[in-house]
């Protein structure tokens, strides 16, 4: 069992770190402690995608200067660069949500004075907005 | 069996609809002008209809394709002698029923008159389309659209009543629209196809329990417009809408609708040889029957005329839905032939309520002690439809009485008879004292001493509907060739089933 | 140039997008034009793309020139062509419409919103179009932050509604990455047809299992399937009138055609149903969903709010179809894509043009309209009959399938469903035209007899930019119910998997 947890601990860390985020999303009151959370979140997954491409033994993929890229390449010696491109890309949309979001939340701070998710339901509720 | 094919049902139903957006686009602004408009497509459309008849009565099909989706599933209009029976009956009605409305309508100088017309015009285009419908599928389609269009009629007077009925008339008919929806679904997953056949096709498509099941939700939703009880609530209700909208729809165009539907239910899906079968044909019958019974003690109860009129429609057409459930030769004949009759003698009787409405403005049975002093005319065609539809000879109700009778002793089942003796003498109760208190009480006060009667444009129709009912008395056959289609037809469905 | 058809539906739009900014910059009237213009381009393109697959069959475009699977591929086949036409033809619809909307509600605001409905429209068409499963989480993503950033601009409640909306719209994100993670961890590969080839071999390992899972709840969360469905009703509700009227029929419905592509496509349908048994509880869900929008669309008096419940029932009808797995319920399915986005479309319209010009979205204050608005109420009649199920509109055919599927499936009750909400819908709708065309409870307008003594109501009709697209759309319900067979045999029929 120990062997289980240890053998695959990149899994463990990344679900642990993604129910942190998914915790903090739902639990949490306040709506920047929110944001934090689908932040954990989204980190989370890049961090699970950037593990599963480490291979035993193997260096960062680039390429050193001699061979100008007419040599076969041995594969199995650099890790996976894929998931870190598609990880590029993740990254760049959780820094766009994340700055949407941090947008309306000003809208929401201008227009409450608070951003307390309770608080902001009851003046809602109270002036019907 | 000969197929023609044409594009004369296509035309026959559009021709109405195209009527029916010129008469959006004209409105108001010259009311001489949309009125021919109806006109126009009402004799246009009599006359393409009535065209056919000759190719029918010679044993031949028409057939016109509209659209395929998928093989057995395909919008299709095919003129057999039934449908094209119906359809004469619509069609020559409507013409009628124009030349009443615009009296009606201008007589009481009623509001919203481009709505009423545009939605009178689709109503006959959705009723001639189910008339020529060559399968469920297609049956269905019109006659969801024929619910949409009876709806702004209905509700015509916009009072309180007016929108109550309109709304109880929608649950009643879009439920039952569901319900259809699915039976013909199951139907057409179970059999491949949907197309009506003279003599039924399900046979063999499904287990009993299925089969009774899938008839019991046809009939139910075929009912709730036929106005088999407990589904007839809605007709009565429905009598707030004006007194053309009664005569044309109520008892001619929706119910009849209904009836049609229930009778291609019980002939052309499922059949006689399936039905005695499952021996489903009796229950149908008694169901009937007690509606027959029921329906005529309910009349005697109604002083509003037209209230009463309508519980006597839902006697009349469960009569007829017993002349199909009896299965023998006779009695068909004689439930085809009352879908005629009733509807000249019915709408004979609606166009005098509507007529007493417009001069006199009275609506009860209360009120017209006397009246047949001074309206002779309209009470003379309401004593003549009244007294065929008890049926009682010459009038056109004896020969369907008749027939109906007939069935009932070849089916051997005596018991229908004396339903039938039981409804005539119910029809006497309730239509006689209307017919004895107009002619010959004392009048009341607000009645005139002399002739003076409805506007011309009502009388004249009232007049030549109940001289027709006379007239199919005696020649059954005159004009129309009500009776050679109705044989026709019969023959088709016995000779197969 | 015609075998760039397929980039340019992408690329136009997308290039247009950036220089919106420029172009309000100069001139902030010149925006609205600029918009519909470019918006012209991939409505024909992806008019030719479907002619090209409706002739040829499908095909494939190589974004610059790269193989597959290392390159991304647009693949277009029958389903992706046909989504493509009806998102194109729609934001054209929309953006031809939203001229006086958004002088209207949003004048300061101009400039950012048609960027953003650029960004928006060109999201919705990459993910039909995309053959890469990552390339379609970018569009995803590109649709779905353009989407937040539009329904904040609304009115009353929109930043909390966006809030929400995001919060919940990146957990359904997420787990969709989560999703090809696991797949890429079990293949190697992103590329839709190459899963396709190399799944069957995996069908019973754990990591497909689960990212089967991660990917189907995430595509329910984005396609607002109950009991994901809660951001819906607010975040709709809040948005400008034209964004609404884009966002309605258009979001849910892309979610729902890469439900298909990924049940479908990319495994097999022999993964979907037999292995995995999730159309039942997708079927089950549905069943709620129904059900849960009709009743509470049932409470609503806000027209929009009520409108809103009903897409979260549509979005029941059409994964309903899809549970069925069956050939009937399946075209069901693609039909009421193309039904519901139409209708609702026109839905929305309406609610904007009579709030526009009556500034009202209360049922009761709708008094009169079909006098003062009469082509629009007209619209709106012929779109609720299609909703009702009354043909020959467009809505009684997509429920024919989708009933025949069920029948076919012999859940019962799934069918029950679909004939209650009929139902439920009729009486939505009846009363919306009641207090519209008639005057119900008010003894001052009992009926006496004659127009003359009712008071002169003016004619107030949209302006024409709002009406004519109202008009376009209430004419395409009753259009495309008509040549619903035709389209079916010519299109739908082959969008469906073979192996149905």
């Amino acid at each position: 069992m120990l062997d289980y947890v240890i053998s695959k601990y990149n899994f463990w860390i990344y679900i642990i770190l993604m129910m942190i985020g998914l915790y903090a999303m739902i639990g949490k009151k306040n709506l920047i402690k929110k944001l934090i959370g689908m932040n954990i979140f989204q980190s989370a997954i890049i961090l699970f995608y950037v593990s599963i491409g480490v291979k035993a033994g193997a260096t960062v993929p680039i390429l050193s200067g001699h061979g100008h890229g007419h040599e076969a390449i041995d594969a199995a010696s650099y890790i996976n660069p894929l998931p870190h491109v598609l990880m590029l890309t993740a990254i760049v949309v959780s820094i766009a949500t994340t700055g949407i979001a941090l947008a309306t939340l000003i809208l929401i701070y201008r227009k409450y004075n608070t951003l307390e998710e309770d608080e902001i339901l009851k003046i809602r509720k109270e002036t019907g907005a | 069996m000969d197929v023609l094919y044409s594009s004369r049902p296509l035309w026959a139903v559009l021709v109405s609809m195209i009527a029916a957006f010129l008469i959006l686009a004209t409105g108001e602004k010259n009311r001489n002008i949309r009125e021919s408009w109806t006109i126009m497509a009402a004799l246009a459309k009599f006359l393409i209809v009535f065209s056919m008849v000759p190719v029918i009565l010679q044993g031949k099909v028409i057939e016109y394709t509209i659209v395929t989706f998928y093989p057995g599933l395909l919008l299709q209009f095919r003129v057999d002698a039934f449908g094209m029976l119906f359809g004469v009956i619509a069609s020559s009605l409507w013409i009628a029923t124009s030349f009443y409305s615009i009296g009606y309508v201008r007589g009481l100088n009623e509001h919203a008159q481009t709505r009423y017309f545009f939605a009178f015009a689709m109503c006959l285009s959705s009723t001639i389309g189910i008339a020529f419908s060559a399968n469920l599928l297609t049956f269905l389609v019109f006659y969801e659209i024929l619910t949409i269009a009876t709806y702004p009629l209905v509700i015509h007077k916009e009072s309180n009543e007016g929108i109550m009925g309109g709304r109880k008339y929608l649950a009643y008919t879009l439920t039952a629209g569901c319900v259809l929806l699915f039976a013909i679904a199951m139907i057409y997953y179970m059999t491949g196809t949907l197309d009506f056949k003279a003599g039924g096709f399900m046979t063999g498509s499904g287990s009993s329990t299925v089969l009774i099941m899938l008839f019991a939700m046809l009939i139910f939703g075929f009912g709730v417009k036929a106005g088999i009880m407990p589904m007839h609530e809605w007709l009565p209700t429905a009598m707030v809408a004006p007194t053309p909208v009664s005569a044309l729809l109520h008892a001619v165009a929706v119910v009849k609708a209904g009836v049609f539907g229930c009778l291609r239910v019980i002939l052309y899906v499922f059949g006689p040889g399936l039905l005695h079968d499952l021996g489903i044909w009796l229950i149908m019958a008694y169901i009937a029957s007690f509606t027959v019974v029921v329906a005529g003690f309910l009349a005697l109860g109604q002083d509003h005329l037209k209230r009463r009129l309508a519980f006597s429609t839902i006697n009349n057409l469960a009569l007829i839905v017993v002349g199909a459930a009896l299965l023998t030769k006779s009695s068909m004949t004689g439930g085809i032939i009352h879908m005629a009759n009733h509807a000249f003698m019915k709408i004979t009787l609606f166009f005098c309520a509507g007529a007493l409405h417009v001069k006199m403005h009275k609506d009860y049975v209360s009120q017209l002690d006397g009246i047949g002093r001074q309206m002779p005319l309209t009470m003379g065609a309401f004593a003549i439809a009244a007294i065929g539809l008890s049926g009682i000879p010459p009038m056109s109700g004896f020969i369907s009485k008749w027939f109906l009778c007939l069935g009932a002793l070849e089916a051997n089942q005596i018991i229908f008879l004396f339903v039938f003796m039981t409804s005539a003498m119910l029809d006497v109760a309730f239509f006689f004292p209307i017919i004895y208190n107009s002619f010959f009480k004392k009048p009341l006060d607000d009645v005139a001493p002399h002739f003076d009667e409805a506007p011309m444009f009502m009388v004249i129709p009232l007049v030549i509907t109940a001289l027709l009912s006379i007239v199919f008395g005696i020649v059954p056959d005159a004009f129309f060739r009500f009776f050679s289609l109705t044989s026709l037809a019969v023959q088709n469905i016995m000779g197969v089933g | 140039m015609a075998d760039q058809f397929a980039a340019l539906i992408i690329v136009v739009p997308l290039i247009a997008s950036i220089f919106v900014p420029v172009i309000g910059w100069w001139k902030k009237r010149l925006c609205y034009p600029w918009v519909v213009a470019v918006l012209v381009i991939p409505l024909i393109s992806s008019l030719s793309v479907l002619n090209t697959v409706m002739t040829t069959g499908k095909f494939s475009y190589r974004l610059g020139g790269w193989a597959p699977p290392w390159g991304i591929e647009y693949m277009l086949d029958h389903l992706s062509a046909f989504v493509l036409v009806i998102v194109s033809s729609i934001s054209l619809i929309v953006a031809i419409y939203s001229k006086k909307s958004v002088e209207d509600n949003l004048p300061e605001k101009t400039v950012p919103f048609y960027t953003l409905f650029l960004l928006l429209v060109t999201g919705l068409m990459g993910i039909v179009i995309t053959g890469d499963v990552f390339n379609l989480f970018v569009f995803l993503e590109i649709s779905a932050l353009s989407c937040y950033a539009l329904i904040a601009i609304g009115e009353e409640g929109a930043p909390m509604a966006t809030f929400n909306y995001i919060i919940i719209g990146t957990i359904g994100a997420c787990f969709y990455l989560l999703g090809i993670g696991y797949l890429y961890i079990a293949t190697g590969s992103l590329n839709m047809a190459d899963l396709a080839n190399i799944l069957p071999d995996l069908y019973h390992s754990k990591v497909i299992l689960v990212a089967f899972a991660f990917f189907t709840v995430g595509l329910a969360i984005k396609a607002g399937l109950f009991p994901m469905h809660a951001w819906l009703p607010d975040a709709y509700c809040a948005a400008p009138s034209a964004v609404s009227a884009l966002i309605a029929p258009l979001m849910t419905k892309v979610a729902a055609y890469v439900m298909i592509r990924i049940m479908f496509t990319v495994f097999q349908p022999h993964f979907s149903v037999e292995i995995v048994p999730v159309f039942v509880i997708l079927g089950w869900l549905s069943v709620f969903a129904i059900f849960w929008g009709g009743i509470k669309a049932l409470a609503q008096t806000d027209l929009k709010r009520m409108l809103v419940y009903i897409v979260v029932a549509e979005v029941g009808y059409i994964v309903i179809g899809v549970s069925v797995a069956n050939r009937m319920g399946l075209t069901g399915a693609i039909l009421h894509i193309m039904n519901d986005a139409v209708m609702m479309a026109c839905l929305f319209l309406v609610v904007g043009a009579v709030l526009y010009k009556t500034g009202t979205r209360d049922i009761h204050q709708l008094r009169h309209l079909n006098k003062k608005m009469p082509f629009t109420m007209a619209a709106f009649t012929i779109t609720a009959l299609s909703m009702v199920g009354i043909p020959p509109a467009c809505g009684f055919f997509s429920k024919w399938y989708l009933i025949l599927g069920t029948i076919e499936a012999g859940q019962w009750v799934w069918a029950a469903a679909l004939l209650c909400s009929s139902l439920i819908n009729a009486v939505l709708f009846f009363r919306v035209i009641e207090c519209a065309y008639l005057k119900p409870m008010e003894p001052a307008y009992a009926h006496n007899g004659g127009e003359t003594t009712h008071e002169e109501i003016q004619r107030d009709e949209a302006p024409l930019t709002m009406l004519v697209p109202i008009v376009i759309m209430a004419a395409g319900v009753i259009l495309l119910g008509i040549f619903s067979g035709k389209i079916i045999s010519s299109v739908i029929q082959f969008a469906v998997p073979a192996s149905f």
